[in-house]
């Protein structure tokens, strides 16, 4: 079984995602997770590791929900969207890596939705968003065999610049 | 030239990290077929079992979304770019 993934993100970033979240509450939000990849999967000295992120989330790109028709209980992010959360990565020198939702009044667990449309390899964060305030914020990532997320750890800090 | 196949980001993994991949194919079908069966964990990631292009896997043949075309059987030429774009989709229940 492989080993929980960890997600690192700075407070900061993970209260614009809790606040874009509040902003659009009854309705889900969305944004691209903008950041990058380490090199530490597979490393075994437990220092470098501690030190380097599997994953690091280093700014977001809000989007607006495109699911007009359904916004309490769905969210959708165009290909152009896509497209453009990628040119803002490439800008910065990063990677789009993953993107975050709301679940309004609902758990931030995946639903049966979330998993029919993933994709692979990316971060999926959740908010879950009661009466109007952010609650429990989680990550996933989708299972190779597509049958299930596995959960992502996360981790509120960032390294100290070099 | 052959067809030239942009393989997005989240599915590189399965492709040997590859960020592209060439075929001679006829039609966007064809070269997709190519591709998965050249790297064979990316099929269910694009496709339904039933075999049909999952709804939020985008494709175009030189910028032109090919739902607006011939779908599968647009055909293609030596030197066209068949792109994947993702479409990001999920919802609470």
């Amino acid at each position: 079984m492989a080993d929980e993934s960890t997600l690192w993100i700075s407070g900061h970033l993970a209260e614009k995602i809790r606040a874009h979240g509040a902003e659009t509450y009854p309705h889900e939000c969305c944004g691209a997770l903008l950041g990058r990849d380490s090199g530490v999967v597979g490393e075994t000295d437990p220092e470098k590791v501690a030190a380097t992120p599997q994953r690091e989330i280093l700014g977001l790109f809000p989007l607006v929900n495109r699911r007009e028709d359904s916004p309490r209980n769905r969210f959708s992010v165009t290909s152009d969207d896509v497209l453009a959360a990628e040119k803002e990565a490439r800008a910065h020198g990063v990677d789009v890596v993953g993107w975050y939702h709301s679940h309004p009044d609902h758990p931030a667990r995946p639903s049966e939705y979330d998993r029919d449309h993933a994709w692979p390899w990316y971060s999926y964060i959740i908010v879950s968003v009661q009466n109007g305030a952010p609650q429990e914020m989680t990550s996933w990532r989708l299972n190779d065999d597509r049958q299930e997320f596995s959960p992502e750890g996360i981790e509120i800090r960032h390294r100290a610049a070099v | 030239m052959p067809v030239k196949v942009m393989i997005p980001t989240p599915l590189r993994p399965y492709a040997g990290k590859r960020d592209s991949a060439e075929f001679q194919a006829k039609t966007v079908g064809e070269a997709l077929g190519h591709l998965t069966t050249e790297f064979a964990e990316l099929r269910k990631h694009l496709f339904t079992e039933e075999g049909k292009l999952r709804s939020f896997v985008n494709v175009y043949v030189n910028d032109e979304d090919i739902r607006y075309l011939a779908k599968e059987n647009t055909p293609t030429k030596d030197g066209d770019t068949i792109s994947i774009i993702p479409s990001i989709a999920g919802g609470c229940n």
